[in-house]
């Protein structure tokens, strides 16, 4: 086990310094000076002092590998520049957003996870019934969608359509244009998180509803059920138990990747997080520094939860072979 | 729908189906839903029209790509072209908007839609935009960027996995073990930051030789190669170890020549299979990274952007935003039952990898 989990911090630590360094290859190996990416227009309010000034501030008169160490260094110690757009530091900005994002990206796995799960149960315990074959249509749909698409039309239907059709219905008064204040109101979350998780609660629910397929059918099962155990006793302890091993490890896995599907979901929803920031200004204003702070923290929290997955994965199936 | 020939419970028949019995299946109705379970008809029939408007559409959109005609702004489905009616300022003339010129209507009197069609110039089937521009039109355009993602980027990115997954699979050892891990982290990548910043930095459009071409191309071929490696290698793990391989090593053939002749005949099938299951993942990076802004730019109407441009009009007039949303998920989720259809039919080994 202690032998697992070093080979495995040490491919992590290995695909960090590997995501780094590639990205300081990419800013580094493109043709225009990489100054330029640090003012917002080339040269516009910079006088040619500061512009050395900035040079050697990033170590233009050293070898490359000093450079990267150096970079390397900065950004191990989060400090990622200043925001071209806002004119505050990366991490700040950073910091100040990521909270919205992980909400989002929490109530998004939770949706997947309570949802996909068990309807999948259900729907490999009446199998061919109306249930399961609704339950493969919401699945197919909601794979085949992606989450803009998703957003948008559930905006349109719920907070405009409804609305209109049914104005003394309070409850289902969905506010459209996102979050108007920092307090907590469940509703503004319903739309968002069902939004992001419906396609991974898809996925979820295909491979509970095949996994326990699988182990209805098995050997044990079919033992159990000659012995006589009621269905019930077959279902929840003999079945479940040995089907829900891939789902789990797979909703682990899932949680790694939700938080880039949360940056979508926030443009649609208008949501305060990192997507606003990191996609849609840094995008439109070419804000260099901002964008490359936000890939470097969800490549590091990217990294960190797949480990952890990967880890309790292990932990969950001790059949998985440990390499 | 027509997928249910996929499900467990009815392989078996796959095989029973050869056999020349006739086998009664009730009346018409039930034959054809009998059909349409079977072969992914629904599917094929959206997709072969998505390739025939990739090739033929720009060609016979009945209005320009770019070009708007502001009072048709918002315009809903299935409605008239209001420049008939109303005169144009500035020299403009409405042939160059794509309308043919005709009289005015008189809306006492009702016309019948076939005169409306050959009198006053052609119909905003699916409506017209923000800009007056129809969304139609664009959507044909638009097809293209699907198409060329196909061609481009999944089969260089096929290329190149299969090339990779050959390799590693044929000679294994350390080389095996470095693309391994390689293949890992590259998976660890979150794609639509990558993305974005490639296209940050190196620009939008890139210059190849004589051609611009999209850098989302190649950031999609990028995604589309991993995909293959890990399937192809198992696969040729398999391979190797089989007689034939070694007959025809002992017959002298080269290292070449066996992965060339022998191996790669032998996972034809899983590098189809995989690649139509990867189409529509790649499809919906696409329109995802035109939608957040990082691929395909603004003028050019790929779902995507059109889309996302339709976005701040979802009140007056949600269809701008409704149609290609809707376009983009009825070719995902054709591509999704064709490539399962696909896989089921070529290699159902692979259910358990995809």
């Amino acid at each position: 086990m202690a032998r697992f989990l070093l080979s495995r911090l040490g491919t992590s630590l290995i695909s960090v310094i590997g995501a780094t360094l590639a990205i300081f290859i990419l800013v580094h190996v493109n043709p225009t000076d990489p100054r330029e990416q640090f003012v917002p227009q080339s040269g516009y309010g910079l006088t040619q002092e500061s512009w050395e000034r900035l040079g050697d501030r990033l170590g233009f008169n050293q070898p490359a590998w000093v450079q990267y160490f150096q970079w390397l260094g900065r950004v191990a110690r989060l400090d990622f520049g200043v925001s071209l757009g806002y004119q505050v530091s990366v991490w700040s900005l950073i910091v100040g957003r990521l909270g919205a994002t992980v909400q989002l990206g929490v109530g998004g796995w939770l949706i997947a996870v309570l949802l996909g799960i068990p309807t999948g149960v259900i729907a490999a315990v009446y199998r061919g019934g109306i249930f399961d074959y609704l339950a493969r249509f919401i699945a197919l749909v909601g794979q085949a969608a992606p989450a803009f698409v998703t957003g948008i039309v559930m905006i349109w239907l719920v907070a405009i359509v409804l609305q209109e059709w049914f104005p003394d219905w309070e409850w289902l008064h969905f506010p459209a244009g996102g979050r108007t204040s920092d307090e907590f109101r469940w509703k503004e979350y319903v739309l968002p998180c069902l939004a992001l998780g419906w396609g991974s609660a898809a996925g979820l629910m295909r491979l509970t509803r095949s996994s326990m397929l699988e182990i209805l059918d098995s050997e044990f099962v079919k033992m159990a059920r000659a012995k006589g155990v009621s269905n019930t006793v077959v279902i929840f302890k003999h079945a479940l138990r040995n089907a829900l091993i891939a789902p789990i490890t797979s909703m682990l896995l899932l949680f790694a990747g939700f938080l880039n599907g949360a940056l979508v979901v926030e443009i649609v929803f208008s949501w305060p997080g990192i997507g606003q920031v990191a996609l849609q200004d840094a995008v439109q204003t070419n804000d260099f520094p901002l964008l490359l702070g936000t890939v470097i923290v969800f490549l590091a929290y990217f990294v960190v939860f797949a480990t952890i997955a990967d880890i309790l994965y292990t932990i969950i199936d001790p059949r998985v072979r440990l390499r | 729908m027509a997928t249910e020939s996929q499900t467990r419970e009815q392989q078996p028949l796959e095989g029973a189906a050869n056999v020349s019995v006739k086998v009664n299946r009730g009346n018409a109705f039930q034959a054809t839903w009998y059909f349409l379970r079977r072969y992914p008809v629904i599917p094929i029939i959206i997709l072969s029209a998505l390739v025939v408007s990739a090739v033929i559409g720009p060609f016979v959109a009945p209005f320009p790509r770019d070009k708007g005609f502001s009072p048709d702004r918002n315009l809903g489905i299935w409605q008239q072209s209001r420049a008939a009616q109303i005169p144009l300022r500035g020299g403009t003339t409405i042939e160059e908007l794509g309308y043919r010129p005709c009289p005015p209507i008189d809306p006492n009197q009702s016309h019948t839609l076939a005169e409306n069609m050959t009198q006053c110039g052609p119909l905003h089937i699916l409506g017209a935009d923000h800009a007056g521009r129809d969304i139609f039109s664009r959507l044909l355009h638009g097809s293209r960027i699907s198409i060329a993602v196909v061609t481009f980027s999944l089969t260089s990115g096929m290329v190149l996995g299969t090339a990779v997954g050959l390799l590693t699979g044929y000679y294994g050892g350390v080389l095996d073990e470095i693309v391994t891990r390689f293949v890992d982290i590259w998976n660890a990548l979150p794609f639509l930051m990558v993305a974005l910043v490639v296209t940050q930095l190196f620009g939008a459009k890139v210059n190849v030789f004589i051609w611009e071409v999209d850098m989302l191309l190649f950031v999609l071929m990028l995604v589309a190669w991993v995909g293959f490696v890990r399937v192809i290698r198992s696969q040729v793990f398999v391979l190797r170890e089989l007689d034939y391989v070694a007959a025809a090593k002992v017959a002298g053939s080269s290292d070449v020549r066996i992965i060339w002749r022998h191996l790669t005949p032998g996972i034809m099938n899983t590098v189809i299979v995989v690649a139509s299951l990867n189409t529509s993942g790649l499809i919906l990076a696409e329109s995802t990274l035109s939608f957040v802004g990082a691929g395909i730019q603004p003028p050019t109407p790929a779902w995507g952007v059109m889309t996302n441009e339709g976005r701040d009009y979802i009140l007056e007039a949600p269809h701008i935003t409704l149609v290609p949303g809707f376009a983009i998920f009825l070719v995902v989720l054709s591509m999704n039952f064709f490539g399962d259809w696909l896989r089921d039919r070529l290699d159902p080994r692979l259910r358990q990898v995809a």
